[in-house]
């Protein structure tokens, strides 16, 4: 009882406390300062349509790299955690014939919306993120229709790292290529026409990279989880 | 005008959700509802005009974690049946 009524009071004392900002909030009708030369940059200098992707690979590139390599302490860590277990093998149930069917059909469909996903992703919405996640329901939708569904460990780690090692590898092309303070600037390679798939620099590679990567890792990471501590 | 009162709307059933996320006996309920609250706040991303953290919201939070969560359920489940052998 008493308890319940810390909580409400709690929370009336955030809303109180909240009621300010949201009573001054105004939508910004000029957008101003950094974000200007953002959206002005990424048009003239990089030749990208899509403004997030052009801060997200360019801009604060390194942000990324560091995005990347949290997520990939995260699954290393995860696996290393459920693999200190007794690794007993429990029986698993096979999936239905609605699921199985469902997943034949849908699986591929969500690969090519992934891949579209990372290598559009400075055009459209999306990007390296989004499109891994995607690859990685359409792995997550095989385990969960076969029973004994299996992909090799090592052929997934071996990806993860490659497009990680190219990631970081393009980047450094950047510096040796244009010179000192390019680290991680796609211009190297050329602009190309605006709007076209192969053009802003290495944009589209560095997407695909942490496509492939992000989708490896998310994949290997509900395999570990699926596998009640995996047999490697 | 519209929009503002859709956003309100979903506001509401994601408060609800949130509530009940707490509240409820069940934790596979409770991890449902949590993904409501992800999926309609990408709902909600997307009408403001940010579709790149729609899609991320929508894949990641309402997809992904809670998958993730459901096998972390049945993971302790199993811990907890080999105790009681």
């Amino acid at each position: 009882m008493i308890k319940n009524l810390l909580i409400i009071i709690a929370l009336v004392g955030m809303v109180i406390i909240t009621i300010p900002l949201v009573r001054e909030y105004q939508t910004p009708k000029v957008i101003s300062g950094v974000a200007q030369d953002y959206v002005e940059l990424s048009a003239s200098k990089l030749n990208i349509p899509n403004t997030i992707t052009a801060i997200v690979v360019t801009f604060r590139g390194l942000d990324t790299l560091g995005e990347v390599t949290v997520l990939f302490l995260a699954t290393a860590g995860v696996g290393f955690l459920l693999k200190s277990k007794n690794t007993k093998k429990t029986k698993k149930r096979a999936g239905s014939e609605i699921l199985k069917t469902g997943s034949a059909i849908l699986t591929p469909m969500i690969l090519v919306l992934g891949v579209y996903i990372f290598t559009h992703g400075h055009l459209t919405p999306g990007g390296g993120f989004q499109g891994g996640v995607v690859i990685a329901s359409a792995f997550l939708l095989q385990i969960m229709a076969h029973e004994d569904f299996k992909f090799s460990h090592h052929l997934i780690h071996f990806t993860e790292s490659i497009s990680g090692f190219s990631y970081v590898m393009i980047g450094l092309a950047g510096l040796v290529i244009l010179g000192f303070n390019h680290f991680l600037d796609p211009r190297w390679l050329e602009l190309g026409k605006w709007g076209s798939l192969f053009s802003a620099g290495a944009v589209p590679i560095i997407y695909s990279l942490v496509g492939i990567k992000v989708g490896a890792e998310m994949s290997s990471l509900l395999n570990s989880l699926k596998e009640d501590g995996g047999d490697e | 005008m519209r929009d503002m009162i859709v956003i309100s709307v979903l506001s509401l059933i994601s408060i609800i959700a949130a509530i009940y996320a707490v509240k409820a006996n069940k934790l596979v309920n409770a991890i449902v509802a949590s993904g409501v609250i992800s999926l309609i706040a990408s709902i909600v991303f997307l009408m403001i005009g940010a579709p790149d953290v729609a899609m991320t919201e929508a894949s990641i939070g309402s997809g992904l974690t809670t998958v993730i969560f459901l096998y972390a359920l049945k993971q302790i489940k199993a811990d907890k049946e080999d105790k009681n052998d």
